[in-house]
C-alpha cells in the first residue's frame, strides 16, 4: 500500500464522527499551565502524531485522555459522544488503550498472565486464562501480532514486550490506541516492524495516537499531526503537506539546524586505549567481552547499540566506577586501569577524564542540592574551592555563575535546587561541569536524552567544539541519528561485544541497524 | 511536568507550618484533657508556667534542652549521610562510662582544666566508638544501621549494668552507682558561675554544658555545610550513585558520619554526669537518645531548628512534670501523650497542613498582585 492510498483511507472515514475530540482542554499544576485551550480532533482509523518538546504538554494531554489526570476544564468526546474520563478504568471502558514508554509488565509472568492481569473474567484464574488464550489467538491472527503466549515476559526481547503491551490494550477492546514514545528502546528494524503493526491496526479500524519527538517517524507513518509548544497547540497539519524542517520550526518556535555542522576530523595521537577489557557484574554476568578499541585526540568515537548491550557498563568501567575483571586501559600511553590496579572515579577524573553520565539525575547530579553544589560534584575537593578546612563558597558561586553563563543554563540562579531546572538545563549544567575542566578525554553518555531540540543543537555544537580543540571524545547514545551526525568513527555494541566498526562518512542506517541486531557482519566490521 | 515549581518563601515551611502544627497538637491535647474532665486552659497555663514561669523552671527547661541538643545533633549528622541512628541512647550511655573512668582514675590528682577536657574527649570517644561499630558493619557488611544501633542500645545497657553492679559500684552500698566524683571534675552550675559577677540565679541543674551544646551546633553547621567532608556526607546521603561517580567513598563517609554522631551523643554525659549527677548511675540517659530522633526530625536536621525543637521538648519535659504534679488526674503518661501528639503533627502529619498553607499563600499572592 502506498502512502497516498493510506491517506485516502484516512479520508474515507472523514464523514464519521471523530474517534477522539478534545475541546478546550485546560490543565494546571499549581501555577504551571500544562495545557491551555487544547483542542484537537482525530478521525477514526487514522494514525495521528503529536509532537512537541519536553514539557510541551503532550504527555499531560494523553494522561488526561487516559484518565490519569482530570482536566480543569474542557470536554472529551469519544466517537462523537461526550465522555467523562476520571479514571483509567473509565478510559478503558471508553475503548482507549495506552502503551507506556516504560512497559507496565510483570517480568516473571507469562505473556498470557500479563495480558489477563487486571482484566480477569471470573473468580477462577484458570477460566480467565483459557478464555484469554482463545481471544489472544484471534487477536494475534487478526492483527499479525505473533507472540508465544506461554513465554515469560522477562525472556522476550524489548520489541516483543512492546507487542504484549499492544495486545493488552487490544484484549481490553481498545479502539483507540495511544503510544508514548514507542521507539525509544527499539532498533531501527524493530521500529519498522512496529510501524507495520500500527498500519495494520489502522487498516482494521483502530485509531492510533503516536506521541514522539522523532520527526522522521511522524513523516513516515502518520496521516495527520498536531504540534504542541508550551502547553498549547501551535499547528495541525496533514502529514503529506508538511516537512520535517517546518515541524521542527513549529515545535521550537524558531528555525533549527537538524544536522550538526562540523568539519573533517583531524585525529592525533591515541588518548584512550582499551585492550581486551571484560567486566562481570554483581550477579556474576559478564557484561563486557573482550572489548578493544582506541580513541584519538581530535576525534569523536560513537558507540551505537540498542540500550542494554554493554554501553553503560563500558562507560562506567572507563570512568572508574565499575571494576575491570580482565584486560587493561591506558590513557595517553600510560596504564590507567587494569584488573590489579583499579582506580576510583575521583582518581580517573584527576587524570583528565571528564564523564557526562547517561542518567543525569541518577548519577550526575544531586536532586536536592543547589545548582552551585551540583556544579562542583566530583571536583568538590579541588584546591580552587577549598581552604584548609572550609570550602570557599565565593569561589564555588563564582564558578557556577561562569558555567551557567558559558552554557546558557536557565534560569541563571546558582541557588535554585537542581531538580527544579528543566531536563535540558540540568544536562547543560553537567556538561558545563565536565567540559569546563578541559579534560583530555571526555566520556559522554546519552548527551541529549530528554532534552529539548533547542538545547540539543547547543549540546551538539559544544561536543564538536571539544573535538576541534583537540580532545578525545567517546560518545554513547541509543539515538542512531545522533551517533551518525556527531561521530567520526562508529563502533557497534551487541551483548557486550564490539561487533563492528565503520567510518561515519560511510555508514548507512540500514547497515548499522543490522549490526545493532547482530544480524550482519559488514566487510568493514572488525570481529572481536 | 518538569516545569519549575512556583516558589513559596522559606519562612512558610520553616516557621508558619511548624507553628500551626504545634497549635493543632495542643488543640487535640486540649480536647483529651477536656475528655478526662479537667480544664485545658488551666493545664496549658500550668504547662507554660511550669516550663518558663520562674528562674528555676527556666533552668530546668534549659537543662533538659541541653541533653536534647546533643542527641538531636547526633541523629541529624547521621541523617545527612542517609543513616537513621536509633542508637544515640546507647552511645550516650557508653559516653558516661568514658567520663566515669577518667574521673575514677584521675579526680584525686588532676586539676579542673585538665580533667574536664579529658572527660569531654573520653565522652566523645566512647560514644563515637559505640557508633563506629554499627557504622562499620553497615559500610562493609551491609548490616542495617537501624537494626544494629537498636541492638547496640541493649548491649550498652547490659554492659553498663554489669559494670555498675560488679565493677564500678562504690563498695559498701546497695545502689549500683559509682562513688561521687571529686568536685574538681564537676562542670560548674550556671548559678554558681554567675554568682561572683553579681548575677543571682535560682538553683537549677543548668550548667555550662549548655554552652558546649550551643558550640556543637555551630561546629556541626560548619562541618555539614561548609566543608568538603560535609559535602561528601550529604552527597552520600542524598544520592549514593552520584557519590561514587564523584569519586567519594561512601563507606568512609558512612563510618565518619556515624562516628561523629556517636561522639555528639556521648557528650550527653557531660551535662548529665559531670554537670548534675556527679556520679555514674544506671539508666542516666532516660530516653534522651530516643527523643533526640524527634528533635532532629522536627528541627529538619539543621542545628538552628534542633535548638528550637530541643527547647520545645525541654519545655514539655519540665512543664509536663509540673503539670503532672499539680493535677493528679493528668499523669506522666498523659504528658507523654502530649509529646506524642506534637511528634505526630510535626513529623508524620506535616504534609497534611503544608500543601494547604502553600496553596493558600499562592492564592493570596495571586489575588494580591493580580497576576
Amino acid at each position: 500500500m502506498t502512502p497516498s492510498d493510506r491517506r485516502v483511507d484516512g479520508l474515507r472515514n472523514a464523514i464519521d464522527p471523530p474517534a477522539v475530540e478534545l475541546i478546550n482542554i485546560n490543565k494546571r499544576f499549581g501555577s504551571v499551565q500544562a495545557n491551555r485551550n487544547v483542542s484537537l480532533s482525530i478521525a477514526p482509523a487514522t494514525i495521528h502524531g503529536i509532537v512537541g518538546e519536553n514539557g510541551a504538554g503532550k504527555s499531560t494531554l494523553m494522561s488526561i485522555l487516559f484518565g490519569f489526570y482530570q482536566a480543569n476544564s474542557g470536554e472529551i468526546r469519544v466517537n462523537g459522544k461526550t465522555t467523562r474520563i476520571r479514571t483509567t478504568e473509565e478510559a478503558i471502558r471508553a475503548g482507549i488503550g495506552m502503551v507506556h514508554q516504560h512497559f507496565m509488565l510483570v517480568d516473571s509472568f507469562t505473556v498470557l498472565e500479563n495480558v489477563v492481569l487486571g482484566a480477569e473474567s471470573g473468580r477462577l484464574l484458570k477460566e480467565s486464562l483459557s478464555t484469554a488464550r482463545q481471544t489472544l489467538d484471534l487477536l494475534e491472527s487478526k492483527y499479525g501480532l505473533e507472540v508465544n503466549v506461554d513465554t515469560l515476559v522477562g525472556d522476550l526481547p524489548v520489541g516483543l514486550q512492546q507487542r504484549v503491551e499492544i495486545l493488552k490494550a487490544l484484549y481490553r477492546e481498545a479502539q483507540i490506541l495511544i503510544l508514548d514514545e514507542p521507539t525509544g528502546v527499539l532498533t531501527p528494524q524493530e521500529s519498522e516492524q512496529l510501524f507495520n503493526i500500527l498500519l495494520g491496526l489502522r487498516d482494521r479500524g483502530v485509531t492510533v495516537i503516536l506521541i514522539t519527538h522523532k520527526l522522521r517517524e511522524i513523516m513516515a507513518i502518520t496521516d495527520t499531526v498536531t504540534v504542541m509548544r508550551g502547553g498549547e497547540v501551535v499547528a495541525h497539519r496533514t502529514t503529506s503537506q508538511t516537512s520535517e524542517p517546518e515541524l521542527a520550526e513549529l515545535m521550537v518556535g524558531r528555525k533549527v539546524l537538524l544536522r550538526v555542522e562540523k568539519g573533517i576530523s583531524q585525529p592525533g595521537s591515541v588518548v584512550l586505549d582499551v585492550r581486551e577489557v571484560e567486566t562481570i557484574d554483581q550477579r556474576g554476568v559478564k557484561r563486557l567481552h573482550n572489548v578493544s578499541f582506541n580513541v584519538r585526540s581530535g576525534e569523536i568515537v560513537g558507540i551505537a547499540g540498542v540500550s542494554g548491550n554493554g554501553q553503560s557498563e563500558l562507560l562506567e568501567v572507563l570512568a572508574g566506577i565499575r571494576t575491570v575483571t580482565a584486560g587493561r586501559i591506558s590513557l595517553n600511553g600510560k596504564p590507567l586501569i587494569d584488573q590489579f590496579n583499579p582506580r576510583d572515579a575521583g582518581q580517573v577524573r584527576g587524570l583528565g577524564v571528564g564523564h557526562v553520565p547517561e542518567d543525569r539525575l541518577r548519577m550526575g547530579l544531586v536532586r536536592s542540592f543547589e545548582a552551585m553544589e551540583s556544579s562542583i560534584l566530583g571536583i568538590h575537593s579541588d584546591r580552587r574551592f577549598n581552604a584548609m578546612v572550609f570550602m570557599k563558597l565565593d569561589a564555588v558561586l563564582e564558578n557556577c555563575r561562569h558555567k551557567m553563563e558559558a552554557f546558557d543554563v536557565r534560569p541563571r540562579n546558582p541557588h535554585l535546587v537542581t531538580v527544579n531546572f528543566s531536563g535540558g538545563n540540568q544536562q547543560k549544567l553537567v556538561l558545563a561541569r565536565e567540559m569546563d575542566e578541559k579534560p583530555g578525554l571526555l566520556l559522554v553518555g546519552q548527551p541529549t536524552r530528554g532534552v529539548d531540540i533547542g538545547a540539543i543543537e547547543f549540546i551538539h555544537k559544544e561536543i564538536v567544539a571539544m573535538r576541534d580543540a583537540g580532545r578525545a571524545v567517546l560518545l554513547v547514545s541509543v539515538e542512531l541519528e545522533e551517533i551518525m551526525s556527531l561521530a567520526d568513527r562508529i563502533l557497534v555494541m551487541f551483548d557486550g561485544h564490539i561487533v563492528g566498526e565503520v567510518t561515519a562518512s560511510h555508514a548507512s542506517e540500514q547497515e548499522l541497524g543490522l549490526m545493532m541486531a547482530n544480524a550482519a557482519t559488514p566487510a568493514s566490521a572488525i570481529r572481536s | 511536568m518538569s516545569a519549575t515549581r512556583y516558589e513559596v518563601p522559606g519562612w512558610i515551611g520553616t516557621v508558619l507550618v511548624p507553628t500551626i502544627n504545634i497549635c493543632l497538637a495542643f488543640l487535640v491535647s486540649g480536647l483529651i484533657i477536656v475528655v478526662i474532665g479537667e480544664d485545658p486552659w488551666q493545664a496549658l497555663d500550668l504547662l507554660i508556667s511550669g516550663a518558663f514561669g520562674s528562674q528555676e523552671a527556666v533552668g530546668y527547661t534549659l537543662y533538659y534542652t541541653t541533653n536534647l541538643i546533643f542527641t538531636g545533633l547526633a541523629v541529624a549528622v547521621a541523617f545527612h549521610a542517609g543513616l537513621f541512628n536509633i542508637g544515640a541512647e546507647g552511645q550516650a550511655y557508653i559516653g558516661g562510662l568514658g567520663v566515669a573512668l577518667v574521673c575514677l582514675a584521675g579526680d584525686a590528682n588532676l586539676p579542673t582544666f585538665i580533667i574536664i577536657p579529658l572527660c569531654m574527649v573520653a565522652a566523645a570517644l566512647f560514644g563515637a566508638a559505640w557508633a563506629f561499630l554499627p557504622g562499620y558493619l553497615q559500610a562493609t557488611r551491609g548490616s542495617h544501621i537501624v537494626i544494629t544501633t537498636i541492638m547496640f542500645n541493649f548491649i550498652a545497657s547490659a554492659v553498663m549494668v554489669y559494670l555498675l553492679v560488679n565493677v564500678l559500684i562504690k563498695p559498701g552500698q546497695m545502689a549500683p552507682e559509682t562513688r561521687t566524683f571529686a568536685e574538681v571534675a564537676w562542670v560548674p552550675f550556671l548559678h554558681e558561675v554567675l554568682a561572683p559577677v553579681g548575677i543571682k540565679l535560682a538553683r537549677s541543674p543548668l550548667n555550662l554544658s549548655l554552652a558546649l551544646a550551643l558550640l556543637c551546633c555551630v561546629v556541626v553547621w560548619a562541618f555539614v555545610w561548609r566543608t568538603r567532608w560535609g559535602y561528601a556526607i550529604r552527597t552520600v546521603g542524598q544520592n549514593e550513585t552520584a557519590a561514587v561517580y564523584a569519586g567519594i567513598n561512601p563507606k568512609r563517609c558512612i563510618v565518619l558520619a556515624m562516628t561523629i554522631s556517636g561522639g555528639l551523643a556521648g557528650l550527653v554525659a557531660m551535662n548529665e554526669i559531670l554537670g548534675v549527677q556527679h556520679r555514674l548511675l544506671i539508666d542516666f540517659v532516660a530516653g534522651y537518645g530516643f527523643t533526640g530522633i524527634a528533635v532532629a526530625l522536627m528541627g529538619r536536621n539543621h542545628p538552628f531548628g534542633i535548638v528550637l525543637a530541643a527547647l520545645l521538648f525541654g519545655a514539655l519535659y519540665q512543664g509536663g512534670a509540673e503539670l503532672a504534679f499539680e493535677i493528679p488526674t493528668i499523669t506522666r503518661d498523659m504528658v507523654v501523650v502530649i509529646q506524642g501528639l506534637v511528634i505526630l503533627f510535626c513529623g508524620a502529619l506535616e504534609f497534611m497542613v503544608k500543601p494547604r498553607v502553600e496553596s493558600m499563600y499562592r492564592w493570596a499572592h495571586r489575588t494580591g498582585t493580580g497576576s
